[in-house]
């Protein structure tokens, strides 16, 4: 009997929501290989931080869950989509399935708070009187209801924090990923920004969060990945972050 | 879509116009320059191409008989000039007619002292051409006409008016490319411009999950509307423009008013309105869609 060259599709169990299979990233325009091969799964409801230093391949990871990149090699699903064949029409609709917070908040300058939440709104084209509804529910949540009119530039780095995790929150994505929430700000802001994300959580959504910030991964105690040079050096449920000195 | 959407995208193609005012108005102020030049130069092309067709339609070949033809004969002549493919159209002047038209424009009341037609032997055919540049084929095939004595052509006429006509091409052609060329540098780097302001947003707008469409159509919209208003700008000028310069022409230059015959506002802009709207649209929507498309694949 012919086998035949078509490679074997895995199954993925319906509670793995992410799921990394020997993924290996080299970037074609240097030649550099930023992920080795890494394997990692990540399963609904899980509340997940990723570290490491520069150079150890966060930021390569967020970008294949973002789909920004593609694998060089190996499979990435998430939510039971494989990310390697997926088209760039397809791309945005899979995006939706994710809530997105960065560092540098990227709000629309130009739009007020409401017009930045609602944004996430009018691109699934929900109608305008649930948009009505929904986003000062969610602002309220987040808990900047009275600030629904003013400017980003207005509001303190938490408070625009906040609203980048109202617009990711709207659309009620099963994965929220956070590439270094608390990076531009104050311990204070930081704490509260974690608290939201951990409330969140409870509430059932996955989230995946890049960060540096040693104090809040070690006080947590939640699920930890720790990357050095491309590759997983260490999982551990309830970790801490690893010293590299 | 839905309506609501629809209507979104509207909004947010006017409101970006707003947004970025200073940009709004580079871009508004690119259009409406190169429609200006292209618009002042297209009125005064159609002008000049208007007096030298007006010149051309006035000059004629006359083709003289030989004595004692016959009427039939003459007409038969008629006949085969009629057939060519250079001729218009020809008029046949009879004896009287031409002494008539020459008493009248020469003679006046000095006319008196003939008794007899002194032109008996002038009558003749004025033959009108199509297009002058023909003029020289013609003469030489009429030349070989039985029954033709002589023929009267101005070959410097001919080749003055050729040459004008051919000059016009080719200052058209030569500053359509000048203007074209002004025209890509001036609007690529209004559109690099562009480029820089909308980086961010787009790149938002994509980590949200919005489509290449959704992102694209208020951009659109926004680069019609500032292309429809940088057309429609340097059309009122040059239609104020020109109504000024008609009538300064015609008050202070009364000779060359009466001598040159101008094309009324109405025909001049029956073509450069549609032609001027076409291209500021083009432009705006070309513009923003090349400024959008290079940020789309994030």
């Amino acid at each position: 009997m012919a086998l035949g060259k078509k490679k074997k599709q895995r199954v993925i169990a319906e509670d793995d929501l992410i799921v990394f299979d020997n993924v290996t990233k080299i970037y074609e325009d240097n030649g550099s290989l930023a992920l080795n091969g890494i394997s990692l799964t990540i399963k609904r409801g899980d509340f997940v931080f990723i570290v490491g230093d520069s150079g150890s391949g966060k930021s390569t990871l967020i970008k294949l869950l973002l789909r920004e990149l593609t694998p060089t090699s190996g499979e990435l699903y998430v939510n039971g989509i494989n990310l390697s064949k997926l088209r760039h029409r397809q791309v945005p609709k899979y995006r939706r399935n994710l809530g997105v917070v960065f560092q540098d908040f990227r709000l629309l300058k130009d739009r007020n708070v409401y017009e930045n939440v609602a944004f996430a709104q009018r691109i699934v084209q929900t109608p305008n009187r649930l948009i009505k509804r929904n986003v000062p529910a969610i602002l309220s949540i987040v808990g900047l209801a009275g600030k629904y009119k003013a400017r980003p530039k207005q509001l303190s780095g938490g408070e625009q924090q906040r609203v980048a995790l109202a617009r990711a929150l709207i659309n009620k994505p099963p994965i929220l990923i956070c590439d270094e929430p608390t990076g531009n700000l104050d311990p204070r802001n930081s704490w509260e920004i974690m608290k939201l994300l951990e409330q969140i959580n409870n509430r059932g959504t996955t989230i995946v969060v890049v960060t540096h910030n040693r104090e809040i991964v070690n006080e947590m105690q939640k699920r930890v990945v720790t990357m050095k040079k491309g590759v997983i050096v260490s999982d551990e449920e309830k970790g801490g972050y690893i010293d590299e000195n | 879509m839905r309506i609501s959407t629809f209507f979104y995208t509207l909004r947010q193609g006017v409101r970006n116009m707003f947004r970025n005012a200073w940009f709004s108005m580079a871009s508004i102020a690119t259009i409406a320059s190169c429609l200006l030049l292209f618009g002042i130069f297209y009125s005064v092309v159609t002008n000049f191409t208007n007096i030298v067709k007006n010149a051309e339609a006035g000059v004629a070949v006359t083709v003289f008989f030989d004595e004692g033809l016959t009427d039939e004969e003459k007409q038969q002549i008629g006949e085969f000039i009629l057939a060519r493919d250079e001729v218009s159209k020809i008029n046949f002047v009879n004896a009287d007619d031409a002494w008539n038209s020459f008493k009248e424009e020469y003679l006046g009341e000095y006319a008196d002292g003939f008794t007899e037609n002194p032109l008996e032997d002038s009558e003749h055919y004025e033959i009108y051409m199509k297009d002058i540049s023909m003029q020289t084929n013609l003469v030489k095939y009429l030349e070989t006409l039985p029954g033709v004595s002589h023929i009267n052509s101005s070959q410097q006429t001919a080749d003055a008016l050729t040459g004008a006509n051919k000059l016009i091409s080719y200052i058209s052609v030569g500053i359509i490319g000048i203007l074209l060329a002004v025209s890509v540098f001036l609007i690529s780097n209004t559109v690099m411009i562009g480029i820089s302001v909308r980086r961010e947003e787009i790149g938002i707008m994509k980590y949200i999950g919005a489509t290449d469409f959704f992102v694209r159509a208020p951009f659109v919209v926004e680069g019609l509307i500032i292309g429809v208003i940088g057309a429609a700008i340097p059309l009122a000028i040059i239609y104020f423009i020109y109504i000024k310069a008609m009538a300064i022409i015609m008050e202070r230059f009364s000779v060359i008013g009466s001598i040159l015959q101008f094309l009324p506002v109405e025909t001049v802009f029956a073509t450069l309105i549609p032609v001027s709207l076409g291209i500021g649209a083009g432009i705006g929507l070309v513009g923003s869609f090349m400024t959008v498309r290079k940020h789309l694949r994030v």
